[in-house]
């Protein structure tokens, strides 16, 4: 399977900048070609799009591709290790292990009905090697250039801390945004609390595009967690709670974003986030 | 010998290990069950060799059959909460006909609505607690609570791993450690007199050994 490539590269091909110098002759190549509103309201941000155009990576237990609330999958891969730990990606034709992806497809469609959705499956092969696939399952996904992964999921393993955080920031410098779920216990997990992902945790709210900037990070932005209808598995619908399932809205919402606005970087994402966040600009 | 084993192997004697954890893990999804008014609470504990999910207390619906029982590691809601760290919470379960099938099959009861949370100990994911068909709607304060019941019977079940260790090192057939935990139990349940004699003897054999 393939994921759409991104459309952000430049018209021409130019010499690259250097990393850590701007020379006076290259101010006029980093002008930004799209201008900003003077004001960036929710209606600038989301535009008509609906996500159209956006490729969105469900990291999770696998989605049911067939059910009514999720609509087309693009592709469906399942992700494993072989005997000399090479990264195995396979077709999956399993569908969902648990319900939780299909959950999570399903909400991100509800609010950006034209986005591409794929699923990379990393569970389902036993709790002892999950650590070690997540990391393959995401290093596969950065590698395809999706747009969006969502990852309503975590590891408290200090060994992968550090290959996730570079993972996370080898994402974000590839504008491949990694939108995670936060954690409500005592613990430290992982990769929610690395700067370059969005974290999420849950609000109680009932409007799924309510969302608020936490000023107190780590946390970044809260989302809708609470009482939320969902697909689920065999064509089901259930009531869930979760921060898992409030990481999915914030997805979609950087879905209808970048449908309006596939040039933005992550950077630039988040900003457009923070001025839209109900609690900054977002109710007005 | 090595000292830490010896240690270890010591104190499993002492403390008849396996039935004093057991009984707090009990207590903690009793306690669960009571707050939350619920109809069932259970903790289940990751057996990494077997890469399967063991319940080890029950409280309610469930409790005379569950204790042993296992389950797949990552797959279903359990599987879910044990690999990803993260909790959850499903209301109506009953509309999802395949995990009400399969857990029926499994379990012999299906919950109506559930919460599930991984407990974690340091960088371990060592099991999952959860409580089963509650009464009251749910809100966010209760995942709080939820996290902290998580929290205390991570420690329980960290403690029960330890001294299930420690026994282990006692079955290995080291016929010295035995004879000394051995000793060790015995002398902790005598009178405070024959114990300070008992003490007093040990410490004499300790200084014959030692020359």
């Amino acid at each position: 399977m393939e994921a759409s490539p991104h459309e952000h590269e430049p018209e021409n091909e130019r010499e690259p900048i250097p990393a850590w110098s701007l020379p006076a002759d290259a101010v006029d190549r980093i002008r930004l070609r799209h201008k900003w509103p003077e004001r960036v309201t929710r209606e600038w941000a989301w535009g008509e799009a609906g996500g159209a155009g956006v490729s969105v990576c469900i990291l999770d237990s696998g989605v049911e591709g067939a059910h009514p609330l999720v609509g087309e999958v693009e592709g469906a891969v399942v992700v494993s290790l072989g005997d000399d730990d090479q990264t195995i990606v396979e077709d999956d034709h399993e569908g969902d292990l648990c319900g939780h992806g299909t959950a999570c497809a399903g909400i991100v469609r509800a609010i950006a009905p034209k986005c591409d959705l794929h699923s990379v499956r990393v569970l389902g092969a036993g709790y002892t090697g999950s650590g070690p696939v997540l990391l393959a399952g995401l290093r596969w996904a950065i590698e395809q250039g999706f747009d969006l992964i969502n990852m309503s999921l975590s590891t408290t393993k200090q060994q992968f801390a550090g290959l996730l955080h570079e993972l996370a920031d080898s994402a974000y410098f590839k504008r491949t945004v990694l939108v995670a779920s936060a954690h409500n216990m005592p613990v430290e997990s992982y990769p929610w609390r690395f700067s370059s992902v969005i974290s999420v945790g849950s609000h109680e709210e009932t409007d799924p595009l309510t969302f608020f900037y936490n000023p107190e990070p780590p946390v970044e932005f809260f989302a809708r967690g609470v009482g939320v209808d969902v697909a689920w598995m065999g064509g089901g619908q259930l009531r869930v709670t979760g921060n898992s399932f409030a990481t999915p809205h914030m997805t979609a919402i950087c879905a209808l974003v970048l449908g309006a606005h596939p040039e933005l970087t992550p950077f630039q994402l988040k900003n457009v986030l923070y001025l839209t966040a109900t609690n900054v600009g977002g109710d007005v | 010998m090595n000292e830490d084993r010896l240690r270890a192997a010591v104190s499993a004697g002492v403390l008849s290990s396996d039935e004093s954890y057991r009984a707090l893990l009990q207590s903690i999804v009793d306690v669960a069950r009571a707050i939350f008014a619920a109809k069932a609470s259970s903790i289940t504990l990751l057996d990494e060799d077997a890469d399967e999910l063991v319940f080890e207390a029950v409280a309610g619906e469930g409790a005379d059959t569950l204790v042993g029982r296992r389950l797949p590691s990552s797959t279903g809601i359990m599987g879910w909460t044990l690999t990803t760290r993260q909790p959850l919470v499903i209301e109506d379960v009953a509309q999802d006909p395949r995990h009400s099938r399969d857990t029926a099959e499994k379990t012999g009861y299906v919950p109506k609505g559930l919460m599930s949370v991984p407990l974690l100990y340091e960088e371990r994911a060592l099991g999952v607690l959860q409580v089963l068909d509650r009464q009251a709607p749910f809100s966010l304060a209760e995942m709080e609570l939820l996290g902290m019941f998580g929290n205390q019977a991570a420690i329980g079940l960290d403690l029960l791993q330890r001294a299930r260790r420690a026994k282990a090192v006692l079955d290995e057939g080291e016929a010295d450690v035995a004879a000394v935990a051995g000793l060790a139990a015995q002398l902790d349940e005598l009178e405070d007199d024959r114990r300070a004699a008992g003490l007093a003897l040990l410490q004499a054999l300790r200084d014959v050994l030692r020359k």
